[in-house]
């Protein structure tokens, strides 16, 4: 597939990549078709890369391979500076680590109901939502913590949100799968699985109304609607792929693809799993990329976010990742092979990163250590502020059900409930 | 007949006027909705108008008539048949402080998008804790219409006004629908507007305050159509005008009903039907949709739980009949309450004989 300067041609179709002889449910069977990865050149360059046509065939490449093989040909154009490795660093260890203590806090009691890590596919976060602004709009699903603490919401707000206590993002009323943050622009948060494609689109309709009806200056804020391998055979997916293409609506639909979805397969539910496919049907581009190297990703999402940006319309990008944990935290996880996972623990998006930083002298040992350091802190600050924060009050049992609370109608006493001063010390019972 | 008696209740001031005007003025709830939202799009920029076929076709029921050519496919757009996907993209243009209109062609249809209805619009204000607002009104026709079978003449205002965090609008005359209809499109939570298909042509006196672009009626707040004293009957929609029919019956046979016009189904004015009971001390619950768990079964609860102790005879309840609607016209007459049904059903009450099923 060729990229060019100024938009994203289709992607020509390439033949399907050779599985490997192994079991078929083994996930080689998609090599990422980006592995001629792009110079830093500045973009007004007519002639960028070559078509990967041929690459294809080959099983996924792990990003050594890559470094090495562009280390051949350059040595003085990095992808990432110093600091913005070191950021890319930072919310990978961050979105990981806190997701382990979400683990430790579950099984401790701290935490209950539904809870889904992301361990294992942070780059898709960090590669995605490192390249937005605070005003951009993101669109998850229930494994969203990640998300939210990518985009800005400060880890304590989403620790407190997974105790259920008054301080959380959401006042304890989401919880895990619910997060919300008006402030960073995180929509949610849905628990149903495409449900939060139609949302995102129309936050993206919003933002071109904004701009072309309210003729408001500056209003190109860009939408990531963030979901999985399965939402990909919901109904709501295409009727969103077809009426933001039809619209030109600036969008990302970023695919999350690991492969499972809770125990289904991707292969024994999609009749074609080529999912970045189904981009083009509805005529937009469709983009196949490695998720476990946050590098690739990044090249990825500057490209789809910026098409947008400038107002040339959606693109679907496929990632491919893999959650080393179980679907939630309720998953004994027996269907996975051991083999597959401990294939792509070896393809661990922060050794990967790790080993780019040390390998291009963009970072010491001490240096990754100390930020390691800072992020346990951070977390241990967070479980303390959370655990000693209160629960919400009983009166915050009836808030916020409406925006105009008058909807809880007129009382007996014909005024309106709301205006009660003890209404809400009430029961559920209104 | 019918009309000034509802004339002289609704603008009693222009009784003075009748001598020198000709007939007040007079309007269909089709153009009153049409007027209505032509005002709130006017006024407000931020507010759209999305659906099928509301903007080249001028609506499936004509109801959006004229409003492409006054503000451009931009803002009244014609949506592909994804009401799941068009649903949610109100909604979430609704979370950014847009003021969507979502049209639905029935309500039939609304059910491919009730995930977006109920999980996106109605609880996102409460799981964000008052961050996200969704200013969206989801309206199109409700109810049966004429012989149009069992799976577009279903009525989903109990299936709605049984879930917190959205507020349900059943307008009767061109009054309520001009009024509420604006007043959902001004209010900052979901709202769900159900209009009735047959009563689109009908027309109805509206008074020169009801023509004001500024007029709007609060929500939550049931209407007295008819004032009475022996027997409260409680309706929304089409099945106020019905309603009204059986009072003049029972006048002739010496019942006073009283006829209240719901208007809002959530929050449901519980206090005017209470007062109304109390004062009555018999009830009678009317409405299009299924009896089961229907509108009339918590009108009656709260009436229970109010005024028991005013109540004289049992709650008399008239729904449509427990069957999926069928198409041959004469089962269709049978499976929708009628003006005999109503009347029979006050009977009941006033005189305490046995109460049959409640379909009658």
């Amino acid at each position: 597939m060729s990229l060019s300067a100024t938009k994203f041609v289709h992607p020509i179709t390439t033949p399907p990549s050779t599985r490997s002889s192994d079991k078929p449910l083994f996930s080689t069977f998609f090599g990422s078709n980006h592995t001629k990865l792009r110079f830093n050149k500045p973009i007004v360059a007519a002639q960028r890369r070559s078509s990967s046509a041929a690459s294809t065939s080959s099983p996924v490449v792990a990003v050594s391979d890559v470094v090495k093989e562009k280390k051949l040909k350059s040595t003085s154009n990095l992808l990432i500076t110093k600091e913005e490795g070191l950021v890319l660093y930072e919310d990978m260890i961050l979105g990981r680590f806190f997701e382990d203590m979400c683990a430790q806090m579950y099984y401790r009691g701290k935490m209950f109901g539904f809870v889904h890590l992301y361990n294992g596919q942070e780059a898709v976060s960090t590669g995605f939502i490192k390249f937005l602004k605070k005003e951009d709009y993101v669109v998850s699903t229930y494994r969203d913590h990640v998300h939210a603490l990518s985009k800005g919401v400060p880890a304590r707000e989403v620790m407190s949100e997974l105790f259920g206590k008054a301080t959380g993002c959401c006042r304890g009323q989401g919880g895990s799968m619910h997060m919300f943050s008006k402030q960073y622009n995180l929509l949610g948060g849905f628990a149903f699985i495409g449900e939060g494609i139609p949302v995102a689109t129309g936050a993206a309709f919003s933002s071109k109304y904004r701009r072309e009806v309210l003729k408001e200056p500056g209003a190109d804020e860009v939408t990531l609607a963030f979901f999985g391998d399965g939402t990909c055979n919901n109904g709501q997916f295409y009727e969103c792929l077809n009426m933001a293409a039809l619209w030109k609506l600036p969008i990302v639909f970023v695919v999350e693809n690991n492969l499972w979805a809770i125990g289904m397969s991707h292969l024994r539910a999609t009749s074609d799993p080529q999912i970045w496919k189904k981009g083009p049907a509805f005529g937009m581009p469709g983009i196949h990329v490695d998720g476990m190297d946050v590098l690739k990703v990044r090249e990825v999402a500057k490209e789809a976010i910026e098409r947008a940006r400038r107002g040339e319309g959606p693109t679907l990008v496929e990632c491919e990742t893999y959650r080393f944990r179980g679907h939630s935290l309720a998953d004994p996880d027996e269907l996975r092979d051991p083999a597959e996972k401990a294939h792509y623990a070896g393809r661990d998006p922060i050794t990967a990163l790790k080993k780019y930083l040390f390998d291009n002298k963009l970072a010491s040992e001490q240096e990754l250590k100390a930020i390691d350091k800072k992020i346990e802190e951070l977390l241990d600050d967070a479980v303390e502020f959370a655990d000693e924060s209160p629960l919400p009050p009983r009166s915050q049992l009836l808030e916020n059900v409406f925006a105009d609370p008058k909807g809880f109608g007129i009382g007996p006493d014909g005024k309106y409930r709301c205006e009660d001063p003890k209404f809400t010390q009430g029961t559920a019972h209104v | 007949m019918l009309r000034a008696i509802r004339h002289k209740s609704i603008c009693p001031a222009f009784g003075a006027f009748r001598a020198f005007a000709s007939a007040a003025k007079e309007m269909t709830v089709r153009e009153a909705l049409n007027s209505a939202l032509d005002e709130e799009m006017s006024a407000d920029p931020k507010v759209f108008l999305m659906g099928e076929e509301v903007g080249e076709y001028q609506g499936a029921y004509k109801i959006s008539k004229g409003l492409l050519d006054k503000y451009g496919p931009e803002r009244v757009l014609d949506t592909p048949i994804t009401e799941a996907g068009f649903a949610g993209i109100g909604v979430g243009a609704a979370y950014y402080g847009l003021r969507p209109v979502v049209e639905f062609m029935t309500f039939n249809f609304s059910m491919q998008a009730i995930d977006h209805i109920i999980n996106s619009a109605a609880k996102s204000n409460y799981m964000s804790a008052g961050q996200i607002s969704v200013p969206i009104v989801f309206r199109g026709p409700n109810g049966a219409a004429a012989g149009v079978g069992a799976q577009h003449s279903q009525c989903y205002a109990a299936w709605y006004a049984s879930c917190p965090g959205l507020k349900v609008l059943a307008p009767y005359s061109s009054e309520d629908a001009r009024g509420l209809l604006k007043a959902a499109i001004r209010d900052p939570d979901p709202v769900v507007f159900l209009e009735n298909e047959l009563l689109y042509g009908e027309s109805f006196p509206v008074s020169a305050e009801v023509l004001d672009s500024s007029f709007c009626l609060p929500i939550g707040k049931a209407k007295i159509e008819r004032e009475g004293k022996d027997v409260t009957i409680t309706a929304y929609s089409k099945m106020v005008g019905y309603a009204l029919k059986a009072a003049e019956i029972l006048a002739k046979e010496g019942v006073s009903a009283e006829v209240i016009n719901l208007r809002s189904i959530r929050p449901l004015d519980r206090t005017t039907i209470n007062a109304s009971v109390r004062k009555t001390n018999r009830l009678v619950t009317v409405e299009e949709g299924f009896p089961q768990h229907g509108v009339g079964a918590e009108i009656c609860t709260s009436v229970v739980e109010e005024s028991f102790g005013y109540l004289d005879a049992p709650v008399e309840r008239i729904a449509g009949a427990d069957v999926p609607m069928p198409y041959a016209a004469n089962l269709e007459r049978m499976a929708v309450p009628q003006v005999e049904d109503i009347v029979r059903a006050a009977k009941r009450a006033c005189h305490r004989s046995v109460p049959l099923a409640a379909t009658a």
